[in-house]
């Protein structure tokens, strides 16, 4: 509690202490009156002073004024306790919502507690500086030790370690790093020290970047949020003409047209019930909080939500288009099949590894790297390395041919039929089929069962879009059970197919696509939420999406969804209970059921729930 | 141009009302308060004055809600 918050706690318990005193102390009359200013004074002063500036400023439906108004209207018509009370419980409301706000902001900051406070700077002498972080230039060379967050980004120059990458990610699988490798900003130095060149300046890294983006996030304001605030505005002077109404025409119908007492002080009463419900309190802050508990809590799972209308859409997703090379795929190239005719696999991948020797093709390297051993280049011999075919070499005596189904046709070599998924290798030994091998991309382990996950979360339709071939495309969509796979695409058909399903869906259907970040920016940039790999920090990922998951895992967006469902829950559930119970009151207010007692218990009962409800959106570690 | 201010407001409501003065302050194109982070993000218009701007935004911020401040 700050120091602020201290005295008003102060203030409102010596008011209690007070009141309960006067009203057991058998006083009368005036004296009575005079002894019950001294808590009201005690507790409402600075309200009472700010409902004066409001008015002075022509702010007429504050809700300092209206409080002025409910409880000087009490205590005019003799109910000094009442008057009191009211003043006392706003009081308590107010400071309670202060402080849930203040430990809702503490809690986002441990949660995101990514900031470095300081960096080992190398001075020239060969000693070390402990610096502010800020002071410290692109290019400069720090330490970080074993056990200390890394504060800046940079490329390693000495040094191999492990790094937990939890504060970023969420996730608590280590990471190697070792010299020559780009090292981010955030993590945690587990093992040994490190001497890292850096390559950006604190406010340019990745830390500094995403503690901003998820600041600017409260800024981007959800339909919700819009619709409340804009809802209190009309509600404060509605509720206060209802309560002038009532203060009025109950009386004047009574004598008019029941020619019945007037009862002026009954009416009054309930219209000063009627004001100290007006407060639209509860529903204006805990809708920004749950929000705010939303993105803070998604953040904690490695999950960037730019903007809280994004999760307020992510929750009504139902259509899902998604990139496959390196978003559903690893993007890296391995051999995954080794089917030989007539000999053994190992047999078959080392003839393979021993033709592609010499040449720099990626798919040589991948059979290369799949052999592993080394190759003894001295049994190799008249290497032909024939463009859009293959490679051709002499080994232990034998002629290999080593490529696609065109190099062995030019050798009249029948090749099976094949369906596969990627790119065929096939080997031939003087002359006869050897057997082939399969390069492909394989699917991030993420990837499995997600699109059926997303599926139960409520998603509609998922499409798969690709700039590559038929085959690799129609096994990926197989695998995954996606309802449509467009395949062959160039980068403006992309965009395309998106434009073409944004129109063909119903406006608050929400369409998300995700991507890598660098090809897709386009297409980002049209679907509703454009969820972007990270790849730990990329540039042109945070930039050009709308949601960036940060460990490039395809398993978070299910996880993502989840999170935004059960904030709009929260909200919604905040909603309809302040609502609810404001109406409630204001019925019950009006019938005269219910005393300036209940009204303020269900004005500040209400937000402490709604605020307690809203805290809830920061819990993800469930989901 | 964009800049972002850090302020202080007490309630939800407040911060409301303090983002429509500053909407409504001439030279302003857009502006927007969370009261979360305590910040206010203003997008100016072409040709404003920044500083007489903000110190408008300010006075017209103060006279709805006497307990409010931005840091310029």
């Amino acid at each position: 509690m700050s120091r602020k918050q201290k005295i008003v706690l102060a203030r409102i318990l010596l008011a209690a202490v007070l009141m309960i005193v006067i009203l057991l102390s058998p006083v009368k009359g005036n004296l009575r009156f005079a002894l019950f200013m001294i808590p009201y004074l005690v507790v409402g002063y600075d309200i009472l002073r700010k409902a004066f500036l409001g008015v002075v400023h022509g702010q007429v439906f504050d809700e300092n004024f209206l409080m002025a108004v409910a409880t000087v209207g009490a205590i005019l018509l003799g109910e000094y306790p009442e008057g009191v009370s009211v003043m006392l419980f706003y009081q308590i409301g107010e400071l309670f919502q202060s402080v849930a706000v203040d430990r809702s902001r503490k809690n986002i900051a441990d949660l995101m507690d990514i900031v470095p406070e300081y960096a080992n700077l190398e001075t020239g002498k060969g000693g070390i500086e402990k610096v502010d972080p800020d002071e410290v230039e692109a290019g400069s060379v720090i330490v970080i030790k074993p056990g200390e967050k890394v504060p800046i980004d940079g490329i390693v120059l000495e040094g191999t370690s492990v790094l937990n990458t939890s504060a970023l990610t969420g996730e608590s699988m280590p990471r190697d790093i070792g010299p020559g490798e780009t090292i981010i900003s955030g993590c945690i130095n587990m093992t040994a020290l490190l001497r890292v060149k850096t390559t950006k300046e604190f406010e340019d890294s990745t830390v500094a970047k995403i503690l901003e983006l998820v600041e600017n996030s409260a800024m981007k304001k959800a339909r919700s949020e819009n619709f409340i605030t804009r809802f209190a505005r009309y509600y404060t002077p509605a509720v206060c003409l209802a309560a002038l109404c009532l203060a009025l025409g109950g009386p004047l119908i009574r004598m008019a047209f029941l020619h019945q007492a007037p009862m002026w002080t009954d009416w009054i009463t309930r219209a000063l019930t009627f004001l100290v419900i007006s407060c639209p309190c509860a529903l204006v802050i805990s809708i920004p909080l749950t929000f705010f508990g939303g993105i803070g809590g998604a953040s904690a799972r490695g999950i960037l939500v730019k903007g809280s209308n994004y999760l307020e859409k992510l929750a009504k997703a139902k259509y899902f288009v998604l990139d496959k090379t390196g978003t559903l795929t690893k993007g890296v190239f391995t051999v995954t099949k080794i089917q030989p005719v007539g000999m053994s696999e190992e047999e078959l991948l080392e003839t393979a590894a021993y033709a592609e020797y010499f040449s720099n093709h990626p798919i040589s390297q991948c059979i290369r790297e799949a052999y592993g051993r080394e190759i003894d280049a001295s049994r190799l011999s008249d290497e032909r390395e024939i463009s859009g075919h293959g490679v051709e070499v002499q080994y232990q005596l034998k002629t290999i041919a080593a490529g696609n189904s065109k190099l062995m046709h030019k050798w009249r070599i029948a090749v099976p039929e094949s369906s596969e998924n990627g790119t065929v290798v096939h080997v031939a030994v003087d002359g006869k089929y050897a057997g082939y091998i399969l390069i492909s991309d394989t699917l991030k382990e993420g990837a499995r069962g997600m699109l059926e996950e997303l599926k139960r979360l409520g998603i509609k339709r998922s499409v798969i879009l690709t700039g590559d071939a038929r085959g690799p495309a129609m096994a990926v969509g197989r695998e995954l059970k996606a309802d449509d796979v467009k395949y062959d695409l160039l980068p403006e058909n992309k965009v395309d197919q998106v434009e073409r399903m944004m129109a063909n869906k119903y406006p608050d259907e929400e369409l998300v696509f995700v991507g890598d970040g660098i090809n897709d920016a386009p297409v980002l940039m049209r679907a509703d939420v454009g969820i972007a790999m990270g790849a730990m920090g990329s540039d042109a990922a945070i930039e050009a999406a709308d949601v960036v998951l940060m460990d490039d895992d395809p398993v978070k967006i299910p996880l993502a969804i989840r999170i935004a469902q059960k904030t709009m829950k929260i909200v919604y559930q905040n909603i309809t209970l302040a609502l609810a119970v404001k109406l409630i009151c204001l019925i019950l207010g009006a019938l005269g059921i219910a005393g300036m007692w209940m009204a303020i218990f269900a004005d500040v009962g209400i937000m402490v729930i709604c605020v307690i409800n809203a805290m809830r959106a920061l819990k993800t570690n469930n989901l | 141009m964009k800049k972002t201010y850090k302020i202080e407001v007490d309630c939800a409501v407040c911060a409301g009302k303090m983002e429509d003065q500053a909407k409504k302050t001439a030279g302003v194109k857009e502006a927007t308060v969370s009261f979360m982070t305590r910040k206010m993000k203003v997008e100016f218009e072409e040709d404003a004055d920044v500083a007489t701007v903000m110190e408008q935004v300010r006075a017209a911020c103060k006279k709805v809600e006497s307990d409010c401040e931005i840091y310029l």
